[in-house]
């Protein structure tokens, strides 16, 4: 449960110097793209900041999420900020179950009303689907939800799916599932899409808002700008073969090797916003471009049904092959049929065409 | 997001499907009106002089080069412009690759890019002197503005969307998309349909003079 350490105290307790910490401070603030001068007012409030208590609700999801947060990152200080906070309920991380578990939720709903976050991953049946396709202690996810979030300062969805349904909404889309953001309505809501989100991310939403009572500036999918606001493309290391033209074909031709452009290859960079190219991932190791795989696009809604993952952008999602041979069949019955419409007009004149005779011509 | 799905997905199909049904239609229609039969002896042979016909009107008489020298430089560089841009760009090619299943290498960006600009100045010089020149003024109607403006519309929004100029980039990808689907739509059916019967007239335009022979 929240306790009243601070979270300078609980970092001092873990062994981090003062250095460590303003590094922290700093990279912060460059990575929220704020001025320098905020970095005293960043390290002063962290240094003040309580522990905030975070209930974390997982429902249609593959636990990928949680695993990228908790597995990544451990001795830097992004992962204690991770610690700090007080995760009251979590299915994967919490010691307690069946109903102690909820007992736990509800207690921490009770005891921070109004103030404590909510993250969610995985997307939700939604209202008007069946319930059954995923309960928690008997409770459809759409009411626990509901009832959690009622009285949260903050909702945090964090991962595609509970950010913008991700595969589970994925067509067909079987159980009906909708976004975080599809029935949350009256609570300020950031999303932190990525299939999972890069870790660096969501410690600097929690930062964020811990330094400055307030969720970050989001853009209009409501992810935060500061992580979200270039695309993968405009900072890719691989952006200067792109515009040289120079195309890796295949995954292992010359080109590839070279470390060319991976956009006919189905690289999805151009159209998708994330932080990869910069904040990286496994510590700053890579990225699925520099280890030679193109982006799929996993923060951008629908990016499931956005085309093959190997076709390249410019190509249509649907089978147009199909369809222009559909439509030359067509065509062509539509223009035999003029055709014959033209010859039967053609015959037609002819046969009322009425010859003249020099006599008649005299006649008139 | 949406909006880019919708124009690489439903509307890409709705848009071909009405492009390849009416230029199929319509190339029908014209070859099925057929020939008269001819009751003469004919002086030479057709097939020969049609298809020299289709590359000589490609080389301008003197007079036209002195007389309307913008609109045959500029009509010149458009057209050789439109066909770097649509068939010599990298994704382009993808996407040709993906219909049609064949291939080609393309051009570095930057040439495309240069030529696309080159493009557009052709275009809106001869739009100006469309407009300017009294002749082309009153020959020009509703169609011809209409034609212009979808045959520019493409090129503009497609050098917009590989700059980035506009934010975010899905929306201005899916509004060169959706500008592209225009034309499909609007080519078969006003006189851009000449990009399929050019050569079409200018082989029967020669098989005529090759004929020499009375057609009755």
């Amino acid at each position: 449960m929240v306790d009243s350490i601070t979270l300078g105290e609980s970092l001092r307790r873990q062994g981090v110097s003062r250095r460590g910490f303003m590094k922290f401070c700093a990279a912060t603030a460059s990575m929220m793209a704020l001025p320098p001068s905020m970095i005293p007012a960043i390290a002063a409030s962290l240094e003040k900041a309580r522990r905030p208590s975070v209930i974390w609700l997982s429902f249609q999801e593959c636990t990928g999420c949680t695993e990228s947060l908790t597995r990544s990152h451990a001795p830097t200080v992004e992962g204690l900020i991770f610690d700090f906070i007080s995760l009251d309920y979590h299915h994967t991380l919490q010691v307690a179950s069946g109903d102690q578990a909820e007992a736990a939720r509800e207690a921490a709903m009770h005891e921070n009303a109004g103030k404590y976050i909510v993250v969610v991953d995985g997307s939700i049946p939604g209202p008007t689907s069946n319930p059954g396709y995923s309960t928690i202690a008997g409770i459809s996810n759409y009411d626990t939800l509901m009832e959690t979030v009622k009285g949260a300062a903050a909702v945090i969805a964090v991962g595609t799916c509970a950010a913008y349904g991700g595969l589970p909404m994925a067509n067909p889309n079987p159980t009906g599932a909708v976004a975080i953001q599809d029935v949350v309505k009256d609570k300020p809501i950031v999303n932190v899409p990525g299939c999972p989100p890069i870790p660096t991310v969501i410690t600097g939403v929690l930062a964020h808002f811990l330094t400055f009572a307030k969720l970050p500036e989001l853009d209009s999918l409501g992810r935060p700008v500061a992580f979200y606001g270039q695309s993968i493309h405009d900072r890719c290391y691989r952006r200067p073969f792109y515009d040289k033209g120079l195309f890796a074909a295949t995954f292992d031709d010359e080109g590839a090797r070279k470390g060319w452009c991976l956009y006919r290859l189905g690289c999805k960079g151009p159209m998708t916003y994330n932080a990869c190219a910069t904040a990286k991932w496994n510590l700053g190791t890579s990225w699925p471009v520099e280890s030679g795989h193109g982006c799929l696009g996993c923060s951008e809604p629908n990016f499931w049904d956005a085309g093959g993952f190997y076709q390249a952008l410019s190509i249509p999602t649907s089978n147009v092959t199909r369809t222009a041979a559909a439509a030359v069949a067509a065509g062509a019955a539509i223009g035999i049929a003029a055709g014959l419409a033209n010859r039967a007009r053609k015959s037609a004149s002819k046969a009322k065409h009425q010859t003249v005779t020099v006599d008649q011509l005299g006649e008139g | 997001m949406d909006f880019l799905l919708w124009v690489r997905g439903p509307a890409f199909d709705v848009a071909v499907a009405i492009f390849v049904i009416g230029v199929v239609a319509r190339l029908l229609e014209i070859l099925l009106l057929g020939r008269a039969r001819s009751y003469s002896e004919p002086k030479g042979s057709q097939v020969g002089p049609g298809f020299a016909e289709i590359f000589k009107r490609s080389v301008p008489l003197p007079d036209i080069v002195r007389r309307g020298a913008v609109t045959l430089v500029g009509g010149y560089i458009f057209h050789i412009g439109l066909f770097v841009t649509i068939f010599l760009f990298v994704p382009h090619i993808e996407f040709i690759n993906s219909v049609f299943g064949v291939r080609w290498p393309g051009l570095p960006n930057p040439v495309v890019d240069a030529v696309t600009v080159i493009t557009m100045v052709a275009l809106i010089v001869l739009l100006v002197h469309r407009i300017i020149q009294p002749v082309k003024r009153m020959l020009s109607g509703f169609e011809d503005y209409f034609t212009w403006l979808v045959t520019f519309l493409p090129i503009l929004t497609g050098w917009l969307a590989y700059h980035r100029v506009v934010d975010p980039y899905p929306l201005i990808l899916g509004i060169h998309i959706l500008s592209v689907l225009l034309l499909l739509v609007v080519l078969p059916f006003t006189k851009l349909m000449h990009t399929f019967t050019v050569f079409i007239s200018r082989w029967y335009n020669g098989a005529i003079y090759g004929r020499r022979g009375v057609q009755s």
